[in-house]
């Protein structure tokens, strides 16, 4: 099965583990890390992911090797939702397994920092005033210096 | 030479297009050149362009620094910086 999807469409995480897993016994740990649209203020009516296809899928993949290299990883599975969407919906799913803990927390973690400063999207804020495009973070590069 | 340019996010806004081909004199060698021959076209593009600290670019789908090459050859996106997860 594809470990990358960049799609439009919810998805389900109960059913993406178990896709992954199959009929293998040989992990002893699943880690599962869910992105959400975030409104802390109430006024945020949606969100809008513009990506570049193509390159989103190639980043990712290249994002995911990286993360196979240096992890004994049996499964990865990163799922990226593109379009409008509301807050409290599911952007982004990340699901790393291997046979111990620790490599599965640190997989996704390294994925989840990489895929925010390399995968090509940009949000865009709608709220009564108008839509407004969402800077990059300082602190997202900085979280790269970690992994090195 | 010919070149595919693509663009995004705000940078698409002010361009006031996604992509275009355009033709490109021949001392146009890397991003950083092509940057400064299409600030130099109109204001257009140097609004979008202008500020190369805000600007980040990939040359065939994969992120590169202002010194990479470009060829006619080439698809060449621009970009901020991108504010995915």
């Amino acid at each position: 099965m594809a470990r990358i999807s960049v799609q439009r469409e919810d998805f389900q995480i109960a059913d993406e583990i178990a896709a992954l897993r199959g009929d293998r016994t040989d992990m002893g740990a699943i880690v599962t890390f869910t992105g959400t649209v975030r409104d802390i203020t109430g006024e945020l009516k949606a969100m809008t992911l513009e990506h570049y296809p193509g390159m989103t899928e190639a980043e990712l993949g290249r994002v995911a090797d990286e993360a196979e290299k240096r992890w004994p990883l049996v499964g990865c599975r990163v799922i990226h939702r593109y379009g409008r969407l509301e807050p409290g919906d599911n952007i982004v799913l990340v699901i790393t397994m291997s046979a111990h803990r620790h490599a599965a927390f640190e997989a996704a973690d390294f994925l989840m920092d990489f895929l925010k400063s390399r995968a090509p999207f940009w949000k865009m804020e709608e709220t009564d005033n108008g839509g407004q495009w969402v800077d990059a973070k300082e602190s997202d590069s900085d979280a790269l210096k970690r992994w090195d | 030479m010919t070149m595919q340019l693509v663009y995004f996010s705000w940078i698409r806004e002010r361009v006031g297009k996604s992509e275009e081909s355009m033709q490109l004199p021949g001392d146009v060698k890397t991003v950083d050149d092509l940057i400064d021959h299409l600030c130099s076209i109109n204001e257009v593009y140097q609004a979008a362009l202008g500020n190369k600290s805000v600007v980040r670019v990939a040359v065939n789908q994969t992120h590169v620094n202002l010194d990479h090459p470009v060829t006619d050859a080439d698809e060449v996106a621009f970009f901020p910086p991108v504010t995915g997860g």
